[in-house]
């Protein structure tokens, strides 16, 4: 790699050592504040540190950080990879993850769906990973249309090369300007988003996994890759038996697009694969935790998407907690709740706590669903028989339990 | 109501106009009519599809841009809903849907775009983003409580004659003009956007009683619960 100039090792060096002190003192993992104190002294640090780097950028509404933790995997293969792990998707998260590892001659973004233009244009990545678009907190967060657009324009005329999951028709026409794409079947099990087509408005016409626009000629191109169950396809025809640790089809879907970038970046399928699979859990999804008898595993979802893959991940079988609350990074509005369908938890005893307890009460009670309202989630462990229980919680709520438990990752 | 004394509640567009949890408000007209008796039949109308005109109680909600200017062309075009309303039938517009109602409303770029007008309104885009908890003084003519919801958008709406404000702010912006919403006859318009039957089971009721008559009291603990832990968090605001 070649050097930084004087001013960008100087800002590099002082948001490394901000990020330092903020961990020392308990305020947070440090990726934030560290690339805030750097991008104020040198504002083009991130293009100072993306330069000579081979970067991948990783957007989507949900899986990124655990897409981003997969294809890092992944390429640890080829060397030392910069990625942030810990979901400071933002361009200060970017430059304390580059910052971190200056002389890693990879590096796996997570990046904002809405910061994707920026980034790309500022660190001028060769490989953009896409893999889903769906309503997430509207009160933060920008329309999908709109998100679908800007991803068009900033991928127009560029030699960037996306990877995208082509079962999913907002961020098949997002991805399609540009130069090169290889498409991935990766699945689409929130639909209420794509009904209508994003080039025409014409309503798009389904069958099994093909979609094609009545009106216009906008149809699902043909992929390369895809994820059959539990297996992948590679472009070669050859079907790959997954078998990840991380559960669920989401995480299925996750490993196939990280393959498909891995291929891209010259790991190969049977080198890549091995990695994916020694992946646990991801900045503290999934982990099981323990407290006096009861193991709870604690599922992550923030929006209607995700609740719909929390579900598929849940075991039927179990009880199950459910929290949510509604402060700024989990959006204020709690509209959202009426977009998810709880009538899958009928027959299992629910529990609901977060600091939004009553709004989940009431739409758990509309859609019949008995549940047993806590005031703390303490008290709704406290309340379980010894043995597994399922957790599902939204952002801050999330958050919140893994304090609890110590931040086990 | 009619003959067959089924409830007929026809969601007008899901596929454009859902946003964000608009299908509560038919979740919950569907729950308070089945715990007192009445059977419903909702229907969920696509916009490739033509909107029936034989139905009680028609919802239509929140959208983006594009999708809320395709969806005037195409009721425009279809002319279903104008019958049915003629023909009495009751009617939540919402955000989106509530702006499309009227003559004109802000397209993406803020150019002027041809509404329905079944109410006599006129929306454009404002000058800021109006984010957050809302609550409202709903016209004694209506006799409801409180109005309290959440509400997400860029429309200012300026009220004709040809309607009454449905509530007057007290939190939050509303039309823009002191007011939040409107009313005409049996067709309600409202900011208010997302599930605001749930934050609002009276107004439910009133959609509910301009169809079947007078109701019999449920238990609404559950909905009190919310109403009363937030209009006290968001007047201590």
């Amino acid at each position: 790699m070649t050097q930084l100039p004087l001013r960008a090792q100087l800002a590099s060096a002082l948001g490394r050592s901000a990020a330092t002190l903020s961990r020392m003192t308990g305020r947070g993992d440090g990726s934030v504040i560290g690339g805030r104190v750097g991008l104020l002294l040198e504002p083009d640090l991130l293009r100072k540190l993306a330069r000579d780097r081979k970067l991948a950028l990783v957007s989507a509404t949900n899986g990124k950080t655990t897409t981003t933790r997969l294809i890092t995997s992944a390429l640890l293969d080829l060397g030392e990879v910069a990625t942030n792990a810990y979901g400071a998707n933002m361009p200060a998260g970017h430059v304390s993850a580059l910052s971190q590892h200056k002389h890693a001659p990879y590096g796996v973004l997570e990046v904002d769906e809405k910061y994707l233009p920026e980034v790309l244009d500022t660190t001028g990545a060769g490989v953009v990973c896409l893999m889903n678009l769906s309503r997430d907190q509207m009160d933060r967060a920008a329309e999908i249309w709109l998100l679908a657009q800007k991803w068009r324009r900033a991928l127009a005329g560029r030699p960037t090369h996306v990877i995208a999951n082509c079962d999913d028709p907002l961020v098949t026409w997002g991805a399609s300007t540009a130069a090169s794409v290889t498409w991935v079947a990766g699945g689409q099990r929130w639909k209420e988003d794509s009904w209508c087509c994003p080039e025409c408005g014409g309503p798009l016409d389904r069958k099994d996994s093909f979609w094609a626009c009545r009106e216009c000629t906008f149809h699902r191109p043909e992929p390369q890759w895809a994820l059959d169950g539990e297996m992948a396809v590679d472009p070669r025809g050859q079907r790959w038996m997954l078998d990840i640790q991380l559960p669920g089809s989401a995480n299925r879907s996750n490993a196939v697009m990280a393959l498909a970038v891995a291929e891209t970046f010259g790991v190969p399928v049977e080198r890549a694969l091995p990695r994916l699979r020694e992946v646990t859990s991801v900045a503290g999804r999934y982990t099981m935790v323990e407290r006096d008898g009861r193991h709870a595993r604690l599922l992550l979802a923030k929006n209607p998407a995700g609740w719909l893959e929390a579900f598929d991940v849940a075991d039927p079988q179990l009880p199950i907690v459910l929290s949510v609350n509604a402060q700024g990074p989990d959006g204020r509005d709690t509209s959202w709740l009426w977009d998810v369908d709880y009538r899958i938890l009928r027959g299992r005893p629910v529990f609901v706590t977060g600091e939004r307890r009553l709004d989940l009460a009431l739409r758990l009670d509309v859609a019949d669903v008995p549940f047993t309202l806590c005031s703390t989630f303490s008290e709704a462990m406290a309340m379980q028989p010894p043995g597994r229980v399922d957790v599902i919680a939204n952002y801050t709520a999330f958050q919140q339990i893994r304090s609890e438990f110590g931040r086990a990752v | 109501m009619p003959s067959d004394s089924v409830l007929r509640i026809v969601w007008i567009y899901p596929d454009l106009l859902s946003t964000y949890g608009d299908q509560g408000n038919v979740l919950v007209l569907e729950q308070r009519a089945q715990r007192r008796g009445i059977e419903t039949e909702t229907i969920h109308v696509r916009s490739s599809d033509p909107v029936p005109e034989g139905g009680d109680i028609y919802l239509i909600g929140g959208g983006e841009d594009r999708p809320q200017i395709l969806a005037a062309q195409r009721l425009r075009k279809d002319g279903g809903l104008h019958r049915a309303i003629a023909g009495g039938a009751s009617m939540l517009a919402v955000c989106a849907g509530y702006q499309i109602m009227g003559s004109t409303f802000g397209g993406e770029e803020g150019q002027p775009v041809q509404g329905i007008g079944l109410l006599d309104i006129a929306s454009a885009r404002g000058p800021a983003r109006a984010v957050g908890e809302l609550v409202a003084e709903v016209d004694s003519a209506l006799g409801l409580p409180t109005l309290t919801g959440f509400e997400n958008h860029m429309g200012v709406t300026r009220l004709g004659a040809g309607v009454r404000p449905l509530s007057r702010t007290v939190k939050g912006i509303g039309n823009g003009d002191g007011y939040e919403g409107c009313y005409a006859g049996h067709v309600v318009g409202t900011y208010l956007h997302g599930p605001a039957l749930a934050r609002n089971p009276a107004l439910a009721d009133l959609l509910l009683s301009w169809r079947v008559g007078q109701l019999p009291p449920l238990d609404d603990s559950r909905y009190e619960a919310l109403r009363q832990e937030r209009l006290a968090t968001v007047l201590a605001d």
